[in-house]
């Protein structure tokens, strides 16, 4: 089912269907929107011949739902989603992430707002995958920005949702959901398919939330002789509902700390000649192959320009950003939106620094042209 | 009030969860009595059973039961439920939802999870009103009663749940009342049993904020109403439709056989993978 080893012509959604595929997916609920449709529209063909299950549900709140149950009854479940149906879905986010539940959900973003532009391409839910959901906590989000990427990043996504117990977004675009590239797969070999640790202890002394020893406990699953409760009410270590404030305060402190914590396992850039230029391009998604194109065209006019990209976006590369870019001249910020991680990079640049936005919401990409353009001014 | 039965022990978080939330004179507490009867008189095991509830006064039940309990968002029981029955479809999924949660905000998933029959008991607690945000009105509040969002009385006609998840699809559909404790436990068990989506629709008084709002008098005044004002299948089926008129009608009220959702996934599974050719004919 998967073409390990093998070269193949693949689109990006095909690509997640095929990464959820190869992590082991056991669940997938969703509801159609455009432009993540080929996603379930694979796995609806797929997943049965599996023995997994495909299910279409009646909105994105129950498919987000539904993936959370099955989660919970031991599946690794996933959900795919664009615009509109990311909005539903923020409620669910927000319990997956107190209720500690591991799964995977596929935003590929299609410019808004509203109904916007269903079929053209943006990077607009960027900080609604941060701050969508009620309350607060971190999340983890990743971009990818090739089909390759869309495969890979998928298992990742899956990986780190079991390994921390708690959703992980995958954060796609119009462009490379629906791109068409040559795609070398990893042999099986080299590829680590992660599944959450289970408990070892006797049923009686089981706790859902035990915070040892990295604020992660092993996570029984539903029918599997523990049984457990679990709230989105803030509760205790067992699961039950809690207003003690010290139970209050190791549960919100345990939920951020098992992501900050570990932020070198979680956060990934990508640098391409960065510490010998002055201006530097930062971009992510679909922009950053335009910023990899404007690099090698303004090359050719003798300008020298390094390229940062965050592959993780949340939680943001605070670390990386300040390292490289906190010294430069110009940081050019090409994004499909009217501005949103320009804002994490002016947070954590000094004033020196001159953040020069490129920005499209007309449901069109960025070109390279553009981003020459913009450089071009500050050069 | 009877002791409580050995038994019940058995089933109940006793020493750790309570007291309750439930108000003094609230039926739910008779419905979660109803629920253990009928499981331990079908003799389940208690790590098989799943029982999901959403939010509102009776989805804190799963709370108290010791068994594998999911208290979810407002609204979506019946979606995580139908998440779980496809993950394990040996669990014995049972959905405790209040009349808003299942029908209001739950009334997109309730019709749906009817329609594929999935293999999951519904218990809907309908006391005419959402009583843990304070007695404002809900899909089942009577024309003209009073709530804290219709004081000058109630203008939306109420549903009738029954006849709603029968249209839509359910095996099997029955409504009890908190009164008739020992009928409504052999519904509850009929509808455990009931392969496909089942429903019982438990009538319950919420004396501190309908029954006050609507001078319906205290706890045992609203319980003798449920006596005096309701007939069984039986008896309806005898009256004319001007002697039902405002009566309660309790019993079976539809049950039929249909294929049930996670046997036709398990068939399309096998299906798809040609294991159906290889069974010998």
């Amino acid at each position: 089912m998967i073409p390990w080893g093998e070269t193949r012509l693949v689109q990006g959604n095909e690509a997640i269907a095929l990464g959820a595929l190869a992590s082991g997916i056991r669940f997938f609920g969703g509801y159609p929107i455009t432009p993540s449709t080929e996603v379930a529209e694979i796995l609806a063909r797929r997943l049965p011949e599996t023995g997994g299950v495909f299910i279409q549900m009646e909105d994105e709140i129950a498919s987000i739902s539904s993936v959370m149950g099955a989660s919970l009854g031991g599946a690794k479940a996933m959900t795919a989603t664009s615009g509109p149906g990311f909005s539903l879905m923020q409620e669910g986010l927000g319990y997956g992430c107190m209720a500690e539940i591991p799964f995977v959900v596929v935003d590929v973003m299609r410019a808004g707002p509203s109904t916007g532009l269903p079929t053209q391409v943006s990077q607009g839910d960027v900080m609604q995958a941060r701050w969508g959901t009620h309350g607060d906590h971190p999340v983890i989000a990743l971009c990818p920005a090739s089909v390759r990427e869309c495969f890979d990043m998928t298992i990742r996504a899956f990986n780190l949702s079991e390994e921390f117990r708690t959703p992980v977004l995958l954060l796609s675009d119009e462009v490379i959901g629906h791109m068409r590239e040559r795609v070398t797969f990893p042999r099986r070999e080299d590829v680590r398919i992660l599944d959450r640790p289970v408990p070892e202890t006797p049923v009686e002394w089981y706790e859902h939330y035990h915070p040892a020893p990295s604020n992660v406990s092993p996570m029984a699953s539903y029918g599997s002789g523990y049984r457990f409760h679990v709230t989105g009410l803030t509760h205790d270590r067992q699961g039950f509902p809690t207003r003690r404030i010290d139970e209050v305060d190791e549960k919100m402190a345990r939920l951020k700390n098992k992501i900050v914590r570990r932020l070198d396992e979680l956060v990934e850039v990508k640098t391409h000649d960065v510490e010998q230029s002055r201006v530097v391009i930062f971009a992510y998604g679909s922009v950053y192959r335009s910023a990899l194109a404007a690099q090698v065209m303004l090359e050719k006019k003798h300008k020298k320009v390094g390229v940062f990209r965050p592959v993780t976006l949340w939680p943001f590369p605070d670390r990386e950003v300040k390292e490289y870019l906190d010294e430069k001249d110009v940081v050019i910020v090409p994004e499909l939106n009217q501005g949103q991680l320009i804002h994490e990079v002016e947070r954590l640049t000094s004033d020196c620094v001159r953040i020069v936005p490129v920005q499209r919401v007309d449901g069109y990409e960025i070109t390279p042209e553009e981003i020459v353009g913009a450089a071009m001014e500050v050069m | 009030m009877a002791a409580i039965l050995p038994y019940e022990y058995k089933y109940l978080r006793a020493k750790k969860k309570f007291p309750h939330v439930w108000c003094p004179g609230c039926g739910i507490g008779i419905v979660m009595g109803s629920i253990i009867r009928a499981i331990d008189s079908l003799g389940w095991n208690k790590n098989e059973i799943m029982l999901v509830s959403g939010i509102g006064c009776t989805s804190r039940m799963p709370v108290y039961l010791d068994f594998n309990t999911l208290h979810t968002m407002h609204g979506r029981a019946l979606a995580f439920a139908t998440g779980v029955k496809l993950a394990n479809p040996g669990l014995k999924v049972i959905a405790v939802m209040g009349d808003g949660d299942a029908l209001a905000i739950g009334g997109n998933h309730i019709i749906h999870a009817a329609r594929r029959n999935i293999d999951i008991t519904s218990i809907i607690v309908n006391n005419f009103n959402y009583g843990m945000t304070g007695g404002q009105h809900s899909p089942t509040t009577p024309m003209n009663a009073v709530t804290a969002t219709s004081p000058h009385g109630m203008i939306e006609p109420g549903f009738d749940t029954c006849a709603l998840l029968s249209a839509a699809g359910a095996s099997f559909v029955a409504r009890a009342t908190v009164y008739h404790v020992v009928e409504m436990d052999g519904l509850i068990r009929q509808a455990l049993e009931k392969k496909g989506f089942s429903v019982v629709e438990a009538l319950s008084p919420c004396p501190t904020n309908y029954g006050r709002a609507n001078r319906l008098g205290d706890a045992v005044k609203m319980m003798e109403e449920m006596r005096d004002n309701s007939v069984t299948v039986t008896k309806a089926a005898k009256m004319t439709p001007e002697e039902l008129s405002g009566k309660i009608v309790r019993g079976v009220l539809a049950e039929r056989e249909a294929p049930e959702y996670t046997d036709l996934y398990r068939d399309l599974c096998e299906r798809v993978q040609g294991k159906a050719a290889e069974v010998p004919k």
